[in-house]
């Protein structure tokens, strides 16, 4: 008989190893569903987690990886501060829309304005939009309790149809035949936010995501804000008699979450999309929880476990085009790194005991 | 030298410099490369364009070789997937959303010698083509089926985005179903999305609540013809491929996305030399087009009908948008006996006269 007993404070080392437990195992059962479908399970991890670093081409593959995990680096850790102090912001998406919208907006009506100043507006502006989109659960929850949850994900929908209204009225191309979806950012050189050294895919959003890293780094473990925030967490009862305002935690965690995704917005909007279209979110807000889960809440594991989503996307498109995999087995592999990791988590709260335990 | 360290030496230099990978050799085949917006089972939209694809391979057998990748998002993950298909060595791409229009030209600029084809697009470049169908001429026969059969004078449309071509359709449905029952009234509701069978389903319900007993769907799930069939006397047609599985009932008919002979032809241009970028819009001459058969649900004199104005169409006797013909607010679009042009239709955001439902804002 298999029983489990809680530790008196959660592992340290469990903390560290269920994330690359989770990744083996991940690998293990996609190479079962792999065989499954017909393919060289081996062949499949490879193409997935080799060929876009080391295989052919791997030069452009590279940058496309930051390209990829810069947005959900960044995201995930504005995420990560809120889900240490225990406040679940699953509206990333929403915030990364408005941040996209908000910035975009300046930019298509300046054009074609050539500033100097726009780009730097333009930061001011995503970061504002995000931000505020984040406000309204974080008032909500402040002043009547609400679930930021509930409001935090139901506001991603209504994002998503402003993003559709804009897309199809007010920022749509007037020299676009009527078809949806705003001017191409990529042909205005003042909002363009372009490969800093071509053929790198390091853009200004890459950048502020290695500054996000860092400053979160700092934040959370180098100043007394960031203390406070891991206590109220793990201890919100301690948190109060320590002097900690819980209304003030829930602003900020829920606030530098929505100012980094809006922040992802905008440099995605101004960047690699280039455009306000109606289909302009692809998940990232959503993705980059897992990626703050992955990465322990920690910003170097963050950035790690960033990196390591976008190498499953780029390697799952690899994985299609060479072996003929569908897609929704690439999903399905991805959705399993989660599953594994909450699973593999038991280990880290738990000790596992096997025969019986004295009561 | 193998296909993998060829790549390495050659196309990773040429994206970084902007060249073109060289040409193979004539004896090699033709790599086709294939990039969709849906899953290859979605059994709409981007099933029809898998089966042009196949159309491809049954076609010319080893002389080509064709991929593709699936649920390939619009934006930078589609010039990510467009650039791999280049730099996989294929000649000649197919992109089949017109999300991907920009991605398609940033891909095109840095890969020359590929030739790229966009689906349903308005953006050309010496190496970028468009192809579209002429969708509303399958609506003018749902409109006549659907006019003819309807008991409650109520037809119910499901818009997926307030673009030319989905009032192109609501209006070429309109038109000819007011042609055989003038009591005809059309009702609208957009659902703004091309695929989510939870939303069909829901706009397919509102409209079915709303009395309307044919149902025409601008989106590409089988979810509303799910709805009809509850319902139980509720017809449907099929949208973008046959949904043959719900005839006879309440399926009666369907406008299928035939890719497979544009594609076919185009796949010959690009290996004897003659491929050209230019736009085209095929419709029920060209096969682009194509009626799926007519169940049993509908009476035989509809059936003719609906044939009759079929072969009309396709030889170009009889076009849907024929004047005199108003805009919904009264001004004039088309003058008596004049046929609207394909640059006219382009630019349709607007409903026709007669037309009770307001226009989405």
């Amino acid at each position: 008989m298999i029983t489990l007993v809680r530790r008196p404070t959660p592992s340290q080392f469990w903390s560290y190893a269920t994330p690359l437990l989770a990744v083996i195992a991940t690998m293990i059962a996609g190479g079962i569903l792999f065989a499954i479908l017909g393919k060289h399970p081996v062949e499949a991890i490879r193409v997935i987690f080799w060929d876009p670093l080391f295989g052919g081409n791997a030069s452009y593959f590279r940058g496309q990886l930051l390209v990829k995990a810069g947005p959900l680096i960044l995201i995930a850790c504005g995420l990560a501060v809120g889900f240490r102090a225990g406040i679940w912001n699953i509206g990333a998406e929403g915030q990364y829309i408005m941040g996209a919208l908000f910035s975009a907006w300046l930019a298509l009506k300046m054009y074609p304005a050539e500033s100097h100043w726009l780009f730097p507006a333009m930061i001011v502006l995503g970061a504002l939009g995000g931000f505020l989109w984040a406000m309204i659960p974080a008032v909500l929850k402040v002043l009547f309790g609400t679930s930021e949850i509930l409001v935090s994900l139901m506001l991603v929908y209504v994002a998503e149809n402003l993003l559709a209204y804009m897309a199809f009225g007010p920022l749509k191309n007037p020299e676009g035949f009527g078809f949806p979806g705003s001017r191409n950012l990529q042909d205005y050189p003042s909002a363009f936010n372009h490969e800093l050294i071509e053929g790198t895919g390091m853009h200004w959003g890459v950048v502020a995501a290695l500054i996000a890293v860092i400053f979160s780094y700092g934040l959370m473990h180098r100043h007394i804000t960031g203390f406070r925030i891991r206590v109220a967490g793990e201890a919100p009862r301690a948190a109060r008699f320590a002097g900690v305002i819980p209304a003030r935690l829930v602003m900020l965690g829920l606030g530098m979450g929505g100012a980094f995704a809006g922040l992802a917005g905008m440099f995605e909007v101004s960047g690699p999309s280039g455009q306000i279209t109606d289909s302009f979110n692809v998940g990232y807000g959503f993705t980059a929880i897992i990626v703050a889960f992955l990465g322990r809440l920690h910003p170097i594991g963050i950035l790690l476990a960033g990196l390591l989503m976008a190498l499953t996307y780029i390697g799952g498109d690899m994985a299609q085009l060479m072996l003929g995999l569908p897609s929704a087995a690439i999903q399905v592999f991805q959705g399993m790194l989660l599953f594994f990791l909450l699973a593999f988590d038991v280990l880290t709260n738990f000790r596992i005991r096997f025969g019986r335990v004295a009561a | 030298m193998n296909r993998r360290s060829f790549l390495k030496t050659t196309a990773a230099t040429a994206v970084v410099a902007g060249v073109g990978v060289p040409a193979f050799a004539a004896d090699e085949p033709l790599k086709i490369g294939f990039i969709y917006v849906g899953p290859v089972g979605d059994m709409g939209w981007s099933y029809q364009h898998d089966q042009g694809r196949q159309a491809i391979e049954e076609k010319y057998g080893d002389k080509v070789k064709t991929s593709f990748i699936e649920n390939v998002p619009e934006g930078p993950d589609a010039e990510r997937a467009l650039t791999q298909l280049a730099l996989d060595g294929n000649k000649l791409i197919f992109a089949t959303s017109f999300g991907y229009m920009d991605a398609v030209m940033n891909v095109a600029k840095k890969f020359p010698d590929v030739k790229f084809e966009h689906a349903t697009g308005y953006k050309l470049a010496d190496n970028v083509a468009t192809y579209d169908a002429k969708f509303y001429q399958g609506r003018a026969i749902q409109g006549t089926i659907g006019g003819r059969m309807t008991k409650t004078n109520k037809i119910g449309y499901i818009g997926s985005f307030p673009i030319p071509e989905v009032y192109q359709g609501i209006n070429a449905a309109y038109l000819a179903a007011k042609k055989v029952n003038p009591d005809i009234e059309m009702k609208v509701v957009w659902a703004y999305t091309w695929f989510d069978p939870a939303k069909e389903a829901d706009a397919a319900a509102a409209l079915i609540a709303d009395g309307v007993d044919v149902l025409l769907q601008h989106t590409d799930s089988t979810a509303p013809q799910a709805k009809a069939q509850e319902a139980g006397n509720v017809i449907t047609f099929g949208q973008a491929s046959d949904m043959s599985s719900f005839a006879p009932m309440p399926r009666v008919a369907s406008t299928i996305d035939n890719w497979a002979p544009y594609y076919i032809e185009r796949v010959g241009a690009v290996m004897d030399g003659s491929w050209k970028s230019e736009a085209t819009w095929g419709g029920i001459d060209s096969g682009m087009v194509e009626i799926g058969e007519i169940s049993s649900a509908v009476p035989d004199d509809v059936k003719k009908e609906a044939l009759q104005l079929k072969d009309d169409i396709g030889s170009g006797k009889v076009h849907p948008f024929t004047g005199p013909l108003n805009k919904q607010d009264g001004t004039a679009f088309l003058a008596d006996g004049e046929m609207a042009t394909d640059d006219q239709l382009h630019s349709m955001t607007f409903y026709v006269e007669g037309i009770t439902a307001e226009p989405p804002k």
